[in-house]
């Protein structure tokens, strides 16, 4: 099998670069030099930049950042997160700090797992043309044109699968050429495998009944009232992932 | 031996029946019909616009996939992606320009190198296995059944896929004639279910089906064999639609040719998945004592 050549990667490789410096960055088009090692957020920032939208939990997980850059004369245009890619020399950046795509209205109490539920809620993912531009797009690196195609096959399981890892930043729905939502068909094949697919869990019936029976209010009482530097030595003894506390599993 | 097999979206919902029965018949003759590990839709409808390279994108994704399976061949059930996947195959053989423009596109796929053959499963049966290999295979012969070969459009148009002549297909005739069936030659064998209509034109799709299958009837049919999954859709459910529409009028059964394979192979009828027709075939089946 042929691998294509790269086009137009002509930007240079960070391997040339000494370890420390500067970049010269460009947003939305006026050029600034900023420190190596920066995320494009705190890059931004640190050009003078305050940001009101477009920035979120600042850790990866909310998809408010989500950025659009080229390097120099790259023929690729990329897709990251603001709060997560470091800057590179001479990237040409935009954020996108909204996407105008609706969730469809439906009652998940009401829906039933068969075969055509989504695209009976979301008809125009039959105009996907597996271009693979949404793929592209992903700054979580998922198959998205793939999780489309399984759920309009039908296979609901998989589609959630497949788009368990999207942060829901929209800039898939705002690449398609068939202005398709992805993400909001990626959360519906969820949210239909977590009520109506896979097995109810018994760790989070159990759960439920503590929180009902206000088991660690107590506890929560007391965090809440914790002075700060308290508060964050707790954290940073934190146990992860106790083994032996759970009781069997799904 | 082992044959790639492509699906298509409607095998996975609609045709389940259409799918079961030909893994069922592949098993029997010798074959395994393996699922590709990666698909996607097949494009649906072959674009007629010259400079519409968009739509080739699918199709042409399916041949990579096959080609990256290490496969110089995939077996298609559904017409319609044959169809689809047949004409791009074809076009960028012809059009290298065309293939050269689809590789850059797709940039981190591999590019595709031409050496995929799209096949039909019945064209496949004829070609491969032979029907008088079949025949041979047959246990319970379809006596006294009178059946209308229809093969609708996209087995048969444009004329560089078809698998048989556009005006005078035979390839369905000898399928019955090897199964021990009474093939009903009709006009109507080549003419439109309605296709796609039945989404925004039920009605007149309901129509299509009754002009179908009163005509076969006329002609002494006692039920349609078939291909296509969307024309099964129109002939069973938009038929079934029109019994509404025409006094007195009732639908007559469709089979997918597999189903009758699948009979007269002797395999068990739980396959053939009849229940979720909407014309049972079963009282036809009973009443020729071809099933009990």
């Amino acid at each position: 099998m042929t691998k294509k050549k790269a086009t137009g990667e002509r930007g240079k490789k960070a391997d040339d670069k000494p370890e420390s410096g500067t970049y010269e960055i460009f947003v939305m088009g006026k050029m600034y030099r900023v420190p190596m090692g920066f995320t494009i957020m705190k890059a931004i920032e640190y050009a003078g930049y305050q940001y009101i939208r477009s920035c979120g939990c600042r850790a990866g997980f909310c998809g408010a950042c989500s950025t659009v850059y080229r390097i120099g004369d790259e023929q690729k245009l990329q897709f990251a997160l603001a709060c997560q890619k470091l800057v590179e020399e001479g990237m040409y950046l935009v954020q996108i700090p909204f996407v105008p795509a609706t969730k469809a209205k439906y009652d998940l109490d009401k829906l039933k797992a068969d075969e055509n539920v989504i695209l009976s809620i979301y008809p125009e993912i039959a105009r996907c043309v597996s271009c693979n531009t949404c793929t592209k797009s992903c700054p979580q690196d998922i198959s998205v044109m793939m999780y489309i195609q399984c759920a309009l096959r039908g296979d609901i399981a998989k589609a959630a699968e497949l788009s368990f890892d999207c942060i829901q930043c929209g800039m898939c729905a705002m690449r398609c050429p068939a202005d398709i939502k992805h993400y909001h068909v990626g959360q519906l094949a969820r949210r239909l495998r977590g009520k109506y697919i896979d097995p109810v869990s018994k760790n989070l019936q159990t759960r439920l009944g503590e929180i009902e029976d206000g088991k660690y209010d107590k506890e929560m009482e007391e965090l809440v009232t914790m002075d700060d530097d308290k508060i964050v030595q707790i954290y940073r003894d934190r146990k992860i992932e106790a083994q032996g506390d759970l009781e069997g599993g799904d | 031996m082992e044959l790639l097999y492509y699906p298509g979206c409607t095998l996975k919902t609609s045709a389940k029946d259409l799918e079961a029965t030909a893994m069922k018949i592949a098993e029997v003759l010798g074959f395994t019909l393996k699922e590709m590990k990666e698909w996607n839709c097949c494009g649906v409808v072959a674009s007629l616009t010259d400079d519409d390279l968009m739509h080739h994108l699918a199709p042409l994704r399916n041949l990579i996939h096959a080609q990256d399976e290490g496969a110089d061949k995939i077996i298609v059930l559904c017409d319609m992606c044959a169809n689809t996947i047949k004409q791009t195959n074809l076009r960028v053989k012809e059009k290298p320009e065309n293939l050269e423009t689809l590789n850059s596109f797709m940039d981190k796929e591999n590019d595709y190198l031409g050496g995929v053959n799209v096949i039909h499963f019945l064209e496949f049966l004829r070609d491969e296995v032979g029907f008088a290999t079949l025949k041979k295979k047959v246990k319970k012969p379809l006596k006294g059944l009178k059946i209308m070969p229809y093969y609708g459009c996209t087995l048969l148009r444009p004329r560089e896929v078809a698998i048989d002549d556009a005006e005078e297909p035979r390839i369905m005739t000898d399928l019955l004639k090897a199964l021990g069936a009474t093939p009903i030659d009709n006009p109507f064998k080549i003419e439109c279910c309605g296709s796609y209509h039945t989404i925004d034109e039920k009605e007149a799709t309901a129509k299509r089906a009754y002009k179908i299958s009163n005509y076969a009837r006329k002609a002494g049919a006692e039920a349609i064999m078939l291909s296509c999954p969307l024309c099964r859709y129109n002939l069973d459910v938009r038929g079934k639609d029109a019994e509404k529409i025409f006094d007195g009028y009732s639908q007559m059964p469709s089979f997918y040719y597999t189903q009758l394979i699948a009979i007269a192979l002797d395999l068990d009828i739980d396959c053939c998945g009849f229940d979720s027709q909407e014309v049972d075939p079963l009282p036809l089946l009973r009443e020729k004592g071809v099933v009990q």
